[in-house]
């Protein structure tokens, strides 16, 4: 089995993120990191290796500017074999639908059984990547996914949905995108972050991997999302520090029993 | 014409209430464009509730033939109807399975979407999506320059309302594409823990992953008994998940949504799933050791502090204050 692992560079957590308000696209200056919800789908993709499935590979796949390199190169540290970097100026400012078929068509040259994903981006949030991409390689697709068995050809997925918990069967070659629920990803090894610059690294532009260039880029996008607003203001709340234990919880009790909740 | 398409999901002979909301929205939007709101529902069972959506507005109602709780079939059904109608927008009331089939039904029909949607208004004749961006921090506005726009709103965005009507129900008939055909359901909304019940409680005390395991759930449940009277227990979806605490106590988006007089909340970052489900609530308390936490952001009451040392002190200091 070949496993395709879609990864994203995003800015780090502890970075205030912004929108730069004459584009309405995300500022990535500053700190980046690998999308904390991808370490997730890596580590699913090692734990089917490791579980006893014949893998051949783990190919970790990112589309973003030059820079998003190193977001392979920790994808490839947690344990990928090698990485694709679509990089090219006619993706930039790509849309959910935009994104999902510029990564579809870099993973048909790869053809993997399985293209794992996270749940989520921290900067963008749209938690849809994994459907688009699904549908162009025609293959079915499941999100939220929190355990995952492989069984043969068929993968047996779990993932709580809006009544409950679900089992859903999947034939393979399928795109599955994972919940934080499903592992605890482990963290590199030095010599693995030493190693991971010299692991295969593949660079291709939209020529390269047959990409529509008039379906791709920001002004192709069909969804233009404009500058942004501030949202309608709420009184700020009090804020308690805890220094004194026992001085915090008499001020709570005081804010509670003021509003008649005790 | 600017007919808009609304997905609306069903279980156990019930519409789903975002979905009511979804139809609700749809018939106010269309209106203002001079269209009609249609819905449609998928799988067995669809056709005894499907005459039940022209009360929210929608004049036409489709019954689909395909297996329901997936998103392809629902994919291949809705592009079936925009295909072989007047269509220009589809509405989703949000959900797991919205995501999925609106994200879907964009790749298929090349279409723009909008996910996460708080509002939609009307100018100069186009449908613009609000969405919350970046932890709520900011909005952005979201046009779209495909034939189709695709609108999936947040869990509780759009308002239920009933204008009255009757929608006329047609029967379609699907062809499913092969990868639909590749996923089947072994089993559907199964419900894992006790069958707990939190919504009618006037006070929750909810608790996450800052609780460091199941067992942690003791300081929630002793802070809950303190308070007493009509108080429970609540949850996130990272420790259900986890199989710290059972699903039935689960606050947000595909949990239950709340509005206690008092909603405290213990080791919970605040994430938009979560917030969806407790926003209504009378009265926030968060206590959570990061002080960068979401959760401070829409909290009455912020406290900064370990809950290990907190909770059990406040156990104490409510017990005391009743007497
Ligand atoms: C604030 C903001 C709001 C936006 N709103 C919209 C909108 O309403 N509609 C719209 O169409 N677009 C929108 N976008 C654009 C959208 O975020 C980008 O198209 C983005 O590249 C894909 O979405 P995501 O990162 O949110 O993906 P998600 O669907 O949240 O990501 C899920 C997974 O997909 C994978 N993935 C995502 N991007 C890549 C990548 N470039 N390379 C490899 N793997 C990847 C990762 O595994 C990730 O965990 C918005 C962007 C921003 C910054
Ligand atoms: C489609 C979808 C649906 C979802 N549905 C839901 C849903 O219905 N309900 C839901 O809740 N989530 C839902 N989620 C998940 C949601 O995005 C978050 O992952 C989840 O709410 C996080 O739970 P948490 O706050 O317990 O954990 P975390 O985000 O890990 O937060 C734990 C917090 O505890 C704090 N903490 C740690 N130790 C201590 C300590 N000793 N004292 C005090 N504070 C401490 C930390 O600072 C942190 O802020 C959904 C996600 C998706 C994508």
């Amino acid at each position: 089995m070949k496993i395709a692992v879609l990864v994203k560079e995003v800015p780090d957590a502890a970075v205030q993120k912004r929108v730069d308000p004459s584009t309405g696209r995300m500022d990535r200056s500053g700190e980046k990191n690998l999308n904390p919800y991808d370490t997730h789908a890596i580590e699913a993709a090692m734990q089917i290796k490791e579980g006893g499935v014949a893998v051949d590979e783990i190919v970790a796949v990112t589309m973003g500017p030059e820079s998003a390199v190193r977001a392979l190169h920790k994808a490839v540290s947690l344990g990928a074999d090698r990485s694709v970097h679509l990089t090219d100026p006619a993706v930039a400012g790509s849309d959910v639908a935009a994104t999902g078929y510029a990564l579809a068509q870099t993973l048909k040259r790869e053809n993997p059984d399985l293209v794992l994903l996270g749940q989520q981006s921290d900067d963008g949030e749209c938690y849809t990547i994994g459907a688009v991409v699904a549908e162009h390689l025609g293959a079915p697709s499941l999100t939220q996914v929190i355990k995952l068995d492989v069984e043969g050809e068929t993968l047996v997925c779990e993932r709580q949905a809006e009544y409950g918990y679900d089992t859903v069967e999947v034939g393979l070659p399928a795109v599955i995108s994972v919940g934080d629920a499903i592992n605890e990803p482990r963290y590199p090894s030095l010599k693995a972050i030493m190693g991971a610059k010299k692991k295969p690294l593949d660079t291709v532009a939209t020529g390269d991997v047959d990409i529509d260039t008039s379906k791709v880029g920001a002004d192709n996008s069909a969804a233009q999302w404009t500058a942004a607003k501030a949202p309608p203001q709420k009184a700020a709340g009090t804020i308690i520090e805890d220094e004194d234990t026992a001085e915090t919880v008499e001020k709570i009790v005081a804010w509670l029993d003021e509003r008649k909740l005790i | 014409m600017a007919n808009i398409l609304v997905y609306a999901l069903h279980y156990e002979g019930a519409v789903n209430k975002n979905s009511l909301g979804a139809v609700s929205e749809a018939a106010k939007l269309a209106g203002e464009l001079g269209g009609e709101a249609h819905a449609i529902l998928i799988g067995d069972g669809a056709a005894d509730v499907a005459g039940s959506l022209g009360a929210y507005g929608a004049k036409k109602v489709f019954v689909a033939d395909a297996p329901a709780g997936l998103a392809g079939p629902a994919i291949d059904a809705m592009a079936g109807v925009l295909n072989g109608g007047d269509y220009k927008y589809v509405l989703f009331g949000g959900g797991l399975l919205g995501f999925e089939i609106g994200a879907g039904l964009a790749a298929r029909l090349g279409a723009g979407v909008a996910m996460e949607v708080t509002a939609v208004t009307v100018q100069g004749g186009e449908l613009v999506a609000e969405r919350p961006i970046l932890g709520d921090s900011s909005i952005s506005e979201i046009k779209f320059r495909s034939d189709i726009g695709i609108i999936i709103g947040r869990l509780n965005a759009f308002e239920i309302k009933q204008s009255g009507g009757d929608a006329a129900v047609e029967n379609v008939s699907v062809e499913l594409s092969a990868q639909a055909g590749k996923a089947t359901l072994r089993t559907r909304g199964e419900q894992r823990g006790a069958d707990v019940d939190i919504e009618g409680a006037d006070v929750l005390v909810a608790g996450g992953r800052g609780l460091g395991k199941a067992e942690g759930f003791d300081l929630c449940d002793q802070l809950a008994a303190a308070f007493g009277g009509n108080s429970a227990v609540a949850a996130t979806r990272a420790v259900v998940d986890a199989g710290w605490y059972p699903y039935a106590a689960q606050i947000g988006q595909t949990g239950k949504t709340v509005a206690p007089k008092l909603y405290l909340a213990a080791g919970i970052s605040g994430a938009i799933q979560h917030k969806v489900g407790m926003q209504s609530s009378e009265n926030i308390v968060a206590i959570n050791k990061d002080a960068n936490a979401p959760i401070f952001e829409f909290s009455d009451l912020g406290i900064v502090g370990d809950l290990n040392k907190i909770l059990p002190k406040l156990t104490e200091a409510i017990k005391a204050k009743k007497g």
